[in-house]
């Protein structure tokens, strides 16, 4: 947002665009897990609840190189399609939280200031729970279901979505290309959308990834407590909880899963890490939290 | 001042209202009632309508509202649907199982993150800091299960040397208590240590870079000096901010703990009850949770202004 000669700026942008080494590393393993949810079907060689021998926990001739799981079920075939589920069901959730989050928090920046109020204090008091405490005290109260699950990561995470749009609107909402707008007649929406939006995109597409890494998180925890996704369906979190007790015979059935989640999500982390370093410039620092 | 922490403890007993309206409404108000989660959603109208009767479901909402706060005020928690029992009872034991495990992990995981966090302010910038840095990322970006099922595998499947479950025997010694809990600790410490020393860095970094300190160093003032005379005591306060709200952070890592090792305390009795749909369960623990997590904030904010000596000596 400062003003720089165009030349320099050109160069800087051109080196600090550059991934680093780690930056590579984290593409690829997300890269990797994006085609491997999407082609599930194509890449497992069992559905995720085919019971391919009696033995659990165990090295069988019919199965993939990971064993069983505790029911006799072939391990590599359920971390393809937990991919599937554990990073769909987040991205979904991730959407919905980020397209709510964002248009409440503009509405929020540019309204009268009753509108801001009734926002704020709502969001406000939904933040004074702690997360997981408000998602067991829904979950409790409507019982569970696919919906619920998303809906519920959705609702805390919007919050912090419409947080950071919010301040960041407000910084933007001040500038003179808005006072421009104004004056030629743009009405709100038209600013939000041509105006506002386009500004605060950079800091808006790191949360984004904050914000997923949050829900594979958040979800996967709900699921190990039996919660979320429900058995027999394939997610990473549940295949933790069904095969932790079996962690003395066969680690790989418990362990690889959440591995893999944290592949995902140091992944993603290290991407948005190396984004807001190449960017900070642009981002408030008070927001960088 | 005086004035300043009156008005952030308003704020919290306002906050802890509108926490006990939203769980209660969120328990109480939302489609399918206490009756028909005991009975079933098959039972005839005439069972669900008699189970109401008893219960006071028939009561209008805010009068239940009230009698719900009134109880909890004065300690009376309801009655579990599970069991039956008084809540209060059930919980007692698990409040404490859970208060000493968040409190031993709190005396190990706050004095490290410290030190974690001022090493790598400064050497800010080399390897050391770097690795620091990178560790702490992975290690806020492991589920905590994950966490879990890996020690439980190093230190009690492969080495043997730790039990894989906690025991709470109330006869057992202090050390082998502690041996039996090492594991969730562990975790549970894995889990708030990360933010706590990526915060603390930031902080002193900010305080680093600020004109006194560079003042300090160009009259060659020692370093580490200038780190425990000049830097610490202005740090203190974001400091003292950063591990209160990560000691919040306990609440949500002691949910998943205290599953993943059958831990017998209140995170576990809480997540039962969502299982059964426990709702007076579900209500009275969600309240102690949330009263701790809200209790530890404004214990933050008052700690921040009694640190701030501009907010200290402000009328």
């Amino acid at each position: 947002m400062t003003a720089s000669p165009e030349g320099s700026k050109e160069t800087s942008e051109r080196d600090n665009l550059r991934p680093t080494p780690t930056a590579w590393i984290a593409i690829f393993i997300i890269v990797f897990w994006v085609l491997v949810a999407v082609f599930a079907p194509i890449l497992a060689p069992f559905s995720h609840s085919e019971m391919i021998s009696f033995e659990s926990f165990a090295v069988v001739e019919e199965s993939a190189f990971l064993g069983t799981d505790y029911l006799g079920r072939d391990v590599l075939s359920r971390i393809i399609f937990g991919a599937r589920m554990t990073l769909g069901l987040a991205l979904i959730a991730t959407i919905i939280s980020f397209t709510t989050g964002i248009v409440l928090g503009f509405v929020a920046a540019i309204s009268p200031g009753w509108v801001d109020q009734v926002l704020s204090r709502t969001v406000d008091a939904i933040m004074a729970f702690p997360s997981i405490m408000l998602a067991l005290i829904i979950i409790g109260g409507v019982g569970t279901s696919l919906p619920v699950v998303i809906l519920t990561v959705a609702l805390i995470d919007a919050t912090r979505v419409f947080r950071l749009s919010r301040a960041l609107a407000l910084d933007a909402s001040v500038m003179d290309y808005v006072s421009v707008a104004r004056a030629r007649g743009e009405d709100v929406g038209w600013i939000m959308l041509h105006e506002i939006l386009p500004n605060t995109m950079t800091p808006l597409a790191a949360e984004f990834g904050i914000r997923y890494t949050f829900a594979i998180l958040f979800i996967s925890s709900l699921s190990f407590l039996g919660l979320g996704v429900q058995p027999p369906v394939a997610d990473w979190g549940v295949m933790v909880k069904e095969n932790l007790q079996g962690l003395l015979f066969g680690a790989p059935a418990a362990l690889l899963p959440a591995a893999c989640i944290g592949t995902i999500s140091v992944a993603v982390n290290l991407l948005v890490d190396w984004f807001l370093h190449r960017s900070s410039t642009m981002i408030p620092e008070e927001l960088m939290g | 001042m005086r004035n300043l922490i009156l008005r952030r403890l308003a704020l919290g007993l306002v906050t802890m209202w509108v926490v006990s309206l939203l769980v209660f409404a969120s328990t109480e108000v939302l489609p399918g009632d206490v009756a028909e989660s005991i009975l079933g959603k098959d039972a005839p109208d005439e069972v669900i309508a008699a189970m109401r009767e008893r219960l006071g479901l028939n009561r209008p909402a805010y009068v239940r509202y009230w009698d719900w706060l009134s109880g909890l005020l004065v300690g009376d928690l309801g009655v579990s649907l599970g069991s039956g029992r008084p809540i209060a009872e059930l919980i007692d034991d698990r409040l404490w199982n859970t208060v000493r495990l968040a409190s031993v992990t709190a005396i190990i995981a706050v004095p490290l993150a410290v030190i974690l966090g001022l090493v790598s302010a400064m050497k800010a910038g080399t390897l050391m800091d770097r690795s620091i840095s990178i560790g702490t990322l992975c290690m806020i970006s492991l589920p905590e299960f994950f966490v879990a099922a890996l020690l439980v595998y190093i230190f009690a499947v492969k080495l043997r040397w730790l039990p894989a479950l906690p025991s709470v025997n109330p006869n057992s010694s202090i050390w082998e208590s502690l041996t039996s809990m090492a594991l969730p600790i562990m975790t549970l410490t894995f889990a708030v240590l990360a933010h706590m020393a990526r915060m603390t860095r930031n902080a002193v970094i900010n305080v680093l870079s600020s004109a006194y300190i560079e003042m300090a160093l160009l009259k060659g003032v020692h370093n580490w000096r200038i780190i425990l005379f000049h830097a610490f005591p202005n740090a203190l306060s974001p400091i003292i901010n950063v591990i209160a709200l990560n000691l919040a952070y306990l609440v949500a890592g002691v949910v998943i703990v205290e599953t993943a090792f059958s831990y017998p305390g209140l995170a576990r009795l809480m997540v039962d009850g969502v299982a059964t749909r426990d709702i007076p369960m579900i209500q009275a623990c969600g309240m102690i949770f949330c009263a701790t997590y809200v209790s530890l904030n404004l214990l933050a904010d008052i700690l921040s202004i009694l640190t701030n000596p501009r907010l200290r000596t402000q009328n």
